[in-house]
């Protein structure tokens, strides 16, 4: 089990009801009712999931996956697999999901050619779309909508950069960004429909 | 508008990125100092927004606007991006290539941007301005106190060179860039086992304990391969190795004191800098044995 913390995104039903906390479905028995046909073929329509279809499930990806090594959960080739299924519900609320590094040690070794670490991107935009998301997305995300980067430096720091002879920080166009967020659908997804 | 791009051949848009204005300002100091040396004017971005790498697992569309946006900017000067944070090149290269190539992507965040992509520059990181605008011989050339009493590894970071097909730039399964520059300042190369490793750091804020599992094992092969030094050319795998190198010894037990370098910190001070003027105090892992035992050596001193 890893020790990833999720909080919802939305108020759409998560498969726990309204706990806020999910049971990881990883590893119990796949039901009947799980599969959805239709799922491969949505991921696999998203630009880096063109190849996803092509893989035979050897393993590379998961063997030479740094993360893997010292995680005794998160195996990109299950969460490949769990797609090909169509095990839609099970991937979109794996804890594990968000241990990708996307370092694309994967992506560059995958005889097959699929794109496994942006495989993990759509599967990771899909579950935060439809439930949940990691507070630290949503904190650097919150950032990029207040002050144009991920992360809001402290005023003392910005002083002491023209201290020690460094020219200021370029100013961010923030109504720029505002109008990227409303059009992309990030702001929407970030502060809730509401 | 915008100035023809041939006379501004050694002139380059400074993408700081996030990270290393917020805490990894020794890189930037450092970066300043042997790029003016090697003749290389750096411009500093208009304006300028995050790459869009950290928002990328929150929405695809929103990171490409992002980087796409940055890139629009710079196509407005006329220079091409100099990113001394490999996820910020990675992430505009990639951006720049995928715009250049779909037509329909193209059309579909101009019109988010309400700017028109024209696909005019190049986007890179400092590795590869080192290797390819300034070259190897003019990087030699500018060494006054070479570091031969000094054994360096390297760890390059992924996003310098992977996705491969994407970026395009050196070997991703056997880098040798970073190695080259380190061997231009006289100091030897040492090669370790998992030398490609990831650092861990993009998984930092959701798991407490693989990233340092990681750095940690890292550290400990570069340290048993010999090396005195860690070489790094990125803001997050320097917060690994350096930054969390006290964290990692007290949380494992281990006693490492590697000093991590940013490579411009490495090659200014082959270039006669001062600790001072590399911002060497900054580093959390001391350098001081180091400089006092090269500077017996070779004359390189400590202001």
């Amino acid at each position: 089990m890893t020790d990833t913390k999720l909080e919802k995104t939305s108020k759409i039903n998560t498969p726990e009801g309204n706990s806020g906390t999910l049971k990881n479905l990883i590893n119990s028995p796949i039901k009947a009712d799980e599969f959805d046909p239709h799922f491969k073929h949505e991921i696999s329509k998203i630009h880096g999931g063109e190849k996803l279809k092509q893989c035979f499930q050897c393993g590379t990806c998961t063997s030479d996956c740094p993360i893997a090594r010292f995680s005794d959960s998160y195996r990109p080739r299950h969460l490949i697999r769990m797609v090909l299924l169509g095990l839609k519900k099970r991937v979109l609320t794996s804890d594990t999901l968000w241990l990708c590094a996307a370092c694309f040690t994967c992506t560059d070794r995958c005889p097959q050619n699929v794109e496994v670490a942006s495989v993990i991107r759509i599967l990771r935009n899909a579950a935060i779309k439809q439930m949940l998301i990691p507070p630290i997305f949503k904190e650097l995300g919150l950032n990029i909508l207040k002050g144009g980067i991920a992360y809001r430096i402290p005023e003392l720091r910005l002083k002491k950069r023209e201290q020690i002879g460094l020219p200021p920080l370029p100013k961010c166009n923030l109504d720029a960004l505002k109008k990227l967020g409303d059009a992309t659908g990030f702001s929407k997804t970030l502060l809730g429909a509401d | 508008m915008t100035a023809p791009k041939e006379e501004s051949k050694s002139k380059f848009l400074l993408f700081l990125g996030c990270a290393i204005p917020y805490r990894v300002s020794s890189y930037e100091i450092s970066t300043r100092k042997v790029l003016d040396k090697l003749g290389i004017e750096l411009v500093e971005m208009p304006e300028y927004n995050c790459c869009g790498l950290p928002i990328d697992p929150v929405n695809h569309d929103m990171m490409i606007s992002l980087a796409a946006r940055n890139l629009c900017l710079a196509e407005q000067q006329g220079l091409d991006i100099i990113a001394l944070c490999p996820g910020c090149a990675g992430t505009l290269r990639k951006v720049n290539r995928k715009l250049k190539e779909d037509k329909h992507l193209r059309e579909k965040i101009n019109s988010y941007l309400g700017l028109e992509f024209k696909g005019t520059i190049e986007a890179k990181h400092l590795l590869q301005l080192l290797a390819e605008d300034i070259g190897y011989q003019k990087i030699k050339d500018s060494i006054k106190k070479p570091l031969n009493a000094l054994s360096a590894s390297d760890h390059s970071g992924c996003h310098v060179t992977r996705p491969g097909k994407y970026i395009g730039f050196d070997n991703p399964e056997n880098p040798e860039v970073l190695k080259h520059l380190i061997e231009a300042t006289g100091a030897n190369y040492v090669d370790y086992v998992d030398r490609l490793e990831c650092c861990g750091a993009p998984i930092a804020g959701v798991n407490d304990n693989i990233p340092l599992e990681l750095s940690r094992e890292k550290l400990v092969h570069v340290k048993d391969a010999g090396a005195d030094v860690l070489i790094t050319v990125c803001p997050f795998c320097h917060m690994m190795f350096d930054t969390n190198q006290p964290r990692i010894e007290r949380r494992f037990n281990e006693n490492l004191k590697i000093p991590v370098l940013h490579y411009p910190q490495l090659l200014g001070l082959a270039m006669g800098f001062s600790s001072k003027e590399l911002a060497l105090e900054g580093l959390r892992v001391s350098p001081n044995h180091l400089i006092s035992q090269m500077g017996a050596k070779t004359g390189v001193s400590e202001k």
